[in-house]
């Protein structure tokens, strides 16, 4: 099958020269002084009832980095990544054995109460989600469920630190009491990173948060993801190639349930170990 | 078109006249039902509106020729609608988040909606026969207690149903997004479910109510219905609807039209309440989506 494409006179350029970067996605990180781990997965499997979807994941995922989960559709970035918070709890039929290392616990131990985990890992989702109240309630959302502040002024303050964070305070300062269903897509998308924002997530799992956003939207985003690296764990799954080689400095490429290859992003699309990795970055893949 | 066979050309004209009959069938349908409701209308408000007047308020139910009036009715159905809306609907509005949020598929979630689903199309009668079990004959009497007990039932169930749709009508997405910052089951419903869908379930709480204001049956073995002012729950209760059958069935024709009145400020109660609850969806969901 491989030997196969090498062969294919339709594409010949891609395969041939390994060591020359690819043209469209310019690689900005580079990985100079490796980040301490952040996150530890070890042995992962998932399955929802009978069906295995992931099998024996094993990752490190490095603080102050943006990790991006690449690969075809079904093959399980999103049950990875809701591993991370436990989201698979909320799934009846899901079940995930192994073991996430967070600051030396295991966060997957059924003694580990879920909603801990989640409060030090937030979640953006594909579709903007914000709640139907008030910008303002969306943000201060999080903060009066865990009681992050005393006074209403630190709840203000808690408020406006989040939405500048997530580059949006200037458009909304003025209607913070307005709906936050009536912004536009990507307001939306970074309303909703605000809201994770507000309860200082050491860690925010992405799920595919730029599809439903247009080119400038997305820009905004990924600007935003660049930024927040200073001080959170970030891991983004991803359609796109481009955007994984614009914001990610490290890359992990499922296939099938399994981890096939991951390393320095710069690596990953320059230099593949593996002639699957290889063959979907290049898009001659199923 | 000018080429089309005498076959064809059959077809065609045979297809138009049983559209234009089958057209005008459903016109002739919708004209009656309208004719219908129009007539039933003018009826209820030309006898209704001669029977109104202040007294109709203001004075208990009396002798004929003593020129008494329906205000013990009117808060007898009041009291009774209400304390029957506070039970029904709170209850109701329980049943359905278990079903929607907590029970969801799950086999004694799957039982209750059935039971739900039967009480909801239960024979009111019925039910006032129940609660002449449970809440009459133990207590030795007829009171406004038991008819409220008795509405509440029929609420109750027409509350479960309406939440417990509305409920799941709320996008996943929030529930995902609440659980996901580290609410826990019941914040996310309490906090973004319930007032996500607070509209909904308002109008199905003033639709129940409009149902069981103009309800009789139930009535008839619970308060019974009172010819003198009471506001006492413990005793038997006046109420429009039973005014309307003890008044009705009469040879007092100043009885016959207080009945009618009756009948008048109920439907009319009904309307306003219907009005009312799709004002308060569309405010809900405006203040929402702006
Ligand atoms: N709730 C669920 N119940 C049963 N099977 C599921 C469920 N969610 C996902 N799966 C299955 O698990 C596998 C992995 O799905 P997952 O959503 O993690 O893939 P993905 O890589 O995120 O795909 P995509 O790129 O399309 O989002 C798929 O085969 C999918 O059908
Ligand atoms: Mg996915």
């Amino acid at each position: 099958m491989v030997a196969a494409m090498t062969t294919d006179t339709q594409q010949p350029a891609a395969r041939t020269p390994r060591t020359t970067p690819m043209a469209a996605p310019t690689v900005t990180a580079t990985n100079a002084t490796a980040k301490p781990t952040r996150i530890r997965l070890e042995h992962i499997n998932a399955f929802y009832g009978q069906k295995q979807a992931l099998f024996d994941v094993n990752l490190d995922i490095p603080d102050n980095t943006v990790t991006a989960f690449i690969g075809a559709s079904g093959c399980g970035k999103s049950t990875l990544l809701r591993c991370l918070n436990r989201m698979n709890d909320t799934i009846p039929s899901a079940r995930v054995e192994g073991a996430i290392r967070m600051d030396g616990t295991d966060i997957n131990s059924p003694e580990i109460d879920p909603v801990q985990v989640r409060t030090r890992i937030g979640m953006v989702f594909q579709k903007p989600n914000p709640f139907p109240m008030s910008i303002y309630d969306n943000i201060a959302y999080g903060p009066r469920t865990h009681k992050l502040y005393g006074s209403k002024a630190d709840l203000d303050e808690l408020v406006e630190k989040s939405l500048r964070r997530a580059a949006l305070w200037d458009e909304v300062k003025d209607r913070l009491n307005k709906s936050g269903l009536g912004l536009s897509g990507g307001q939306q998308q970074r309303l909703v990173i605000a809201r994770t924002l507000a309860v200082s997530p050491a860690v925010i799992l992405m799920d595919e948060p730029c599809s439903a956003l247009d080119p400038i939207a997305t820009a905004h985003i990924e600007a935003l993801i660049d930024q927040l690296r200073e001080h959170t764990c970030i891991v983004i799954v991803t359609h796109s190639m481009a955007q994984a080689a614009r914001v990610s400095q490290r890359t992990a490429f499922f296939h099938m349930g399994k981890l096939i290859e991951s390393g320095p992003t710069d690596q990953i699309f320059t230099m593949p170990k593996l002639d699957q990795t290889q063959d979907y970055i290049t898009g001659r893949f199923g | 078109m000018k080429q089309l066979t005498a076959a064809t050309r059959a077809r065609y004209f045979r297809r138009q006249l049983v559209d234009r009959v089958m057209g005008g069938l459903c016109i002739a349908a919708a004209g009656v039902g309208l004719i219908l409701l129009a007539l039933i209308l003018w009826m209820l408000f030309s006898n209704g509106l001669a029977g109104l007047t202040l007294d109709t308020f203001t004075k208990p139910m009396s002798q004929p020729g003593s020129g008494g009036g329906l205000a013990n009715a009117i808060i007898g159905s009041l009291l009774q609608v209400g304390v029957g809306a506070m039970i029904g609907a709170p209850l109701g509005m329980m049943v359905g988040v278990y079903l929607s949020e907590v029970g969801k598929e799950s086999r004694f979630a799957s039982i209750v909606r059935f039971v739900n689903d039967i009480l909801l199309s239960a024979p009111s009668v019925l039910i006032g026969l129940f609660v002449y079990q449970i809440a009459v004959l133990p207590f030795g009497g007829f009171s406004g207690v038991a008819g409220s007990i008795a509405l509440a039932l029929i609420a109750m169930p027409i509350v479960a149903r309406t939440t417990e749709d509305i409920l799941r009508l709320v996008p996943q997405a929030y529930r995902d997004g609440a659980i996901a910052l580290g609410s826990r089951e019941n914040e996310v419903v309490r906090k973004v479910v319930l007032p996500a869908a607070f509209g909904g379930i308002l109008t199905g709480i003033l639709l129940a109510v409009a149902r069981i204001a103009g309800e009789t049956a139930p009535l008839l073995f619970t308060s019974l219905g009172n010819d003198i002012w009471s506001t006492d729950m413990t005793q038997p209760m006046a109420s429009l609807p039973m005014a309307i059958v003890r008044y009705s069935n009469t040879p007092y024709p100043e009885w016959v039209s207080l009945a009618w009145t009756g009948a008048m400020l109920i439907t009319v109660g009904v309307l306003v309440l219907n009005i009312a609850s799709r004002f308060s969806y569309a405010a809900v969901a405006g203040k929402q989506g702006g």
